[in-house]
């Protein structure tokens, strides 16, 4: 087998086999959802969802989907500061593999575990009922895997300005959280306020929830109302994103180690 | 035959640094050689190891290893080096043979598959055979890392760096925090494998009585050699009488 291939498995299957064994991480992987779908899209759409002209709810649920492969991929990147802390990124930097190799098979893990955990997710939607079509949301995940492997390029340029452990539980919190308002996960943000404008459009995140809410609601009457760019012109945006992050996070990491 | 390991004028200055944590080391250790370097904390023991092993740049100066040069071949040093680190680098949440299967992907050793019995009956043969020789049963390879002794963790490092049947091993600590059983069954084993595969050893530690047995010692302070050779010769250079290794050494970083 192709020694690249291979290693890439086994750090893919190293995330996956530590997700299934980790229930802290899986049971914190429903709660958000469970927060913003239960109780914050349940409470928006019974007090202001009917003058809106669509179903909060499943505008919300969407925007969990996508939010949850996004940031689930970049936060399971981020691990390799645990590792480097916890002494084990030097079994992977010794073995006669590139750095480029070790970021790629962490990108491909993550992606996996954040479609594990989305299944999570789904049960949710069918446990509180949300009105969901749900033969287009199963057509339009697969689709998801866009988000998954852009929310990992975001996490390799988070990560290899990270030191440490610490500063990784430090950093991280405070550039996702805001992405979650100025994605709008559950608020609409067609109409902002310039300085929210500015920075909804610049957050990375804004382009995962809007490319999935565009393929979920292509076609449909509300479409206008929720959708900022159409699902092509979210694809450009992520794509050029994605290049320059991957390539400026894996130059960083690559040699920051090695030039101490 | 080109050396196992050959080290000119290596000099490392930490971004920051005011000097030189490895100031102009040079040596060489011949293929089979047991070596060991030694000196007090900060010394430059593990940056010079870090160095050799290509995680770290030097900041002048050359080292080849295997034959291969650190900076230019490090992709090639590394198919040629095993390294027990002074930390243990195991992931305590992989059982004890997902370790090594693990790093057997990594060296591209045999194909990944998802459970030990779908691997290649080759790579169950090996891992059972090294596993046997240190003295790990089976049910060890199924225990978690975290709920393994020290010594047994030291032991699947060991397991886990001779995988790749590597020509050189460097050894940065490797007993630090061991019983002393668990230290005199190491040496054990690492004793009968160098005479069996010729294996090349570089060792660093601050248990002298480890590298008595040494072809050569090489004592480094404030990042420089300061001595050179067998330890029956630095201990007639340095006392002039026959004495313990310990005296030599304290006597050498003492003067330095």
């Amino acid at each position: 087998m192709n020694s690249d291939l291979n290693a890439i498995i086994a750090i893919a299957a190293r995330d996956i086999t530590k997700l299934l064994r980790d229930r802290l991480r899986l049971a914190f992987s429903l709660l958000f959802p469970l927060i913003f779908i239960g109780i914050l899209g349940a409470s928006l759409q019974a007090n202001v969802g009917q003058s809106l002209g669509f179903n909060l709810l499943v505008f919300t649920f969407i925007g969990v989907v996508a939010q949850t492969l996004f940031q689930s991929t970049a936060s399971g990147i981020i691990s390799l500061v645990t590792d480097r802390d916890t002494d084990f990124a030097q079994e992977m930097f010794i073995a006669p593999i590139s750095r480029y190799t070790i970021i790629f098979g962490k990108i491909i893990g993550e992606s996996a575990v954040s479609f594990l955990l989305l299944f999570g997710v789904l049960a949710l939607g069918l446990i509180l009922q949300i009105p969901l079509d749900w033969p287009r949301l199963i057509l339009v995940l697969p689709a998801g895997l866009v988000a998954s492997l852009f929310g990992g390029a975001f996490g390799v340029l988070v990560m290899s300005n990270l030191s440490g452990v610490q500063s990784a539980q430090q950093v991280f919190p405070f550039v996702i959280f805001p992405q979650f308002f100025l994605a709008g996960v559950f608020n609409p943000i067609i109409n902002l306020p310039p300085v929210l404008y500015i920075l909804s459009r610049i957050a990375p995140m804004t382009y995962a929830v809007d490319f999935m809410r565009g393929l979920y609601y292509l076609g449909r009457p509300e479409y206008s109302k929720i959708v900022l760019h159409p699902p092509a012109v979210d694809l450009a945006i992520m794509a050029v994103y994605f290049t320059v992050m991957l390539v400026i996070g894996t130059r960083l990491f690559v040699s920051r180690d090695r030039n101490r | 035959m080109p050396p196992a390991i050959s080290v000119t004028n290596l000099v490392k200055r930490y971004k920051k640094a005011d000097t030189n944590a490895v100031d102009g080391v040079s040596f060489t250790v011949s293929p089979g050689e047991f070596f060991s370097l030694l000196g007090p904390n900060g010394a430059g023991k593990t940056t010079t190891l870090s160095i050799l092993t290509t995680t770290l740049s030097p900041t002048s100066g050359t080292a080849q290893v295997a034959g291969f040069d650190v900076v230019k071949d490090s992709h090639r040093v590394r198919q040629k080096v095993g390294i027990i680190f002074q930390n243990p680098s195991l992931d305590q949440k992989l059982t004890a043979e997902e370790n090594i299967r693990f790093h057997a992907a990594l060296y591209n050793l045999y194909p990944y598959r998802p459970t030990l019995s779908m691997m290649p009956a080759a790579y169950r043969r090996q891992v059972s055979e090294l596993t046997q020789v240190l003295g790990l049963s089976p049910s060890d390879l199924t225990q978690p890392v975290a709920a393994l002794s020290g010594g047994m963790k030291r032991k699947l490092e060991i397991v886990r760096s001779l995988m790749h049947r590597p020509q050189i091993l460097f050894l940065d600590e490797p007993t630090s925090g061991l019983d002393p059983k668990s230290r005199r069954d190491l040496w054990a084993y690492l004793a009968q494998i160098r005479k069996k595969d010729h294996m090349t050893i570089l060792l660093t530690t601050h248990y002298l009585e480890e590298a008595e047995s040494s072809d050569n010692i090489c004592i480094i302070n404030r990042g420089k050699v300061v001595a050179l050779g067998p330890p029956a010769k630095l201990k007639k250079d340095f006392t002039g009488r026959h004495t313990s290794l310990e005296d030599v050494y304290l006597k050498i970083i003492a003067d330095t």
